[in-house]
């Protein structure tokens, strides 16, 4: 077979007020077919109103080999958690 | 749902340029080797950008382009009964259920190429001959039962084989997976009505069915791959948590839960598959295995038929993916002038 078009990652939103959300890849010759293909495969059970499309080959991704270096920053940071504090019962709620 | 080998060249050329010095340096690939495996055993999911063996790797590569090229070769035995559906109904339902099928062969050629390789070589594998697809679409479809019996039996079977590969230790394919086996059921319901459609009706539509039943039983018994006495593969993907149920086990879940189904239908359950009051399960014969490695091996009544017609559909589509790189390259260039 010919060669491959450009692979394009695909973002959907199920609906209004919430985000989009990775579900899946598509090959197309551009953009507006890349959506057209992921309308035709990721909806078609009405999963969404809204889709993104973006060339794989834009997106830069986190080394998963270097998780820790990157992500070990927050590790440490127990206080910037709400239970990290101790509230007398009697205060109640808060 | 999954994604794309997303490394950048310099990354790819570093992974590989750090594989070279792993090769020269075999200590360090066990210690990767038992950090992998760590990860599975703790349930974890492997992603595209993990390090990981090549043999897992090439083992799913096989078994996930082998599955995406069983769903595409897969509509050709049900779009042959599209213009000779018996209503308008059945009709929008049997495309809408091929329309499904076109899609998870791209969910599956999708998680595939996250491994490395592209799609338009593991569509060449298949034209050329050199990657198998499921052995039960080398049968024909011969008339309206056949169709609603492959709902019933060849869908059913493949949901059965499905539903454990949800939880499968590789993310993209567990994804692919779990929107399959979610469209995957309206499949299946769809063929038992149809059939139950047809036992409500004559003498010789019931007749359909059975034959349909005979001759499709046992092939779809096959769908669960050879027994588990001679499978090559069985431990190593054991470990690797690709596969959690052995072909036995599977196929004798589908047998338990299809034998009551086929008698509600009226079906004449065949001689060999009785009820065993001590283990609770249906005993049934032995497969004709001489037959389904002939089909593996390309000698199915269909295959050069289903090839023939896969090709076809290629090679006439081929004008129109060219106007559509021209048309994409038109449309780039008026872009940048603009
Ligand atoms: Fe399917
Ligand atoms: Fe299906």
């Amino acid at each position: 077979m010919d060669n491959d078009w450009d692979l394009y990652e695909v973002f959907v939103r199920s609906k209004r007020g919430l985000s989009h959300k990775h579900c899946g890849s598509v090959h197309a010759a551009d953009s507006k077919m890349a959506i057209e293909n992921a309308r035709d495969l990721y909806t078609r059970r009405s999963e969404g109103e809204s889709i993104w499309v973006i060339r794989a080959a834009d997106i830069t991704a986190s080394d998963p080999a270097e998780g820790d270096a990157l992500f070990g920053p927050a590790a440490d940071k127990v206080y910037r958690h709400p239970t990290f504090y101790e509230i007398p019962d009697e205060v109640g709620k808060m | 749902m999954y994604t794309t080998d997303l490394r950048t060249a310099e990354e790819k050329a570093a992974a590989e340029k750090a594989g070279l010095k792993l090769a020269e340096n075999p200590e360090s690939i066990a210690e990767l080797e038992e950090i992998f495996q760590a990860r599975i055993d703790a349930d974890e999911y492997i992603e595209p950008k993990d390090w990981m063996p090549d043999g897992y790797r090439k083992t799913l590569t096989r078994q996930i382009s082998q599955h995406a090229h069983s769903e595409i070769i897969g509509m050709f035995p049900e779009g042959n009964w599209v213009t000779r559906a018996p209503t308008l109904m059945r009709k929008l339902i049997l495309i809408a259920k091929i329309q499904d099928e076109a899609g998870h062969g791209l969910y599956l050629y999708s998680a595939a190429e996250t491994l490395g390789t592209s799609r338009a070589e593991m569509v060449d594998q298949l034209l050329s001959g050199k990657a198998k697809f499921s052995t039960i679409f080398n049968y024909p479809t011969m008339n309206w039962a056949d169709i609603g019996t492959v709902g019933w039996l060849v869908d059913g079977a493949a949901i059965t084989n499905q539903i454990p590969l949800c939880r499968c230790s590789y993310g993209p394919y567990a994804r692919a997976m779990v929107r399959v086996c979610k469209e995957e059921s309206f499949h299946q319901r769809q063929g038992y009505e149809a059939l139950l459609a047809m036992a409500k009706g004559t003498d010789a539509q019931r007749k359909m069915i059975q034959d349909a039943f005979d001759r499709m039983f046992w092939p779809s018994l096959m769908m669960f791959g050879p027994p588990d006495s001679d499978s090559m593969h069985l431990s190593q993907n054991t470990i690797w948590k690709i596969k959690r149920f052995s072909n036995d086990e599977l196929r004798q879940r589908f047998v338990d839960a299809t034998i009551p189904q086929a008698q509600h239908l009226g079906i004449t359950i065949p001689e060999g598959i009785v009820f065993n009051e001590e283990t609770g399960h249906w005993d049934f014969p032995d497969l004709d295995w001489d037959e389904f490695w002939a089909v593996v091996k390309g000698d199915g009544v269909c295959s050069s038929n289903r090839m023939d017609a896969r090709r076809k559909a290629v090679d006439d589509g081929a004008w129109v993916r060219e106007a559509a790189t021209a048309y994409a390259e038109k449309q780039a260039q008026k872009s940048s002038a603009a």
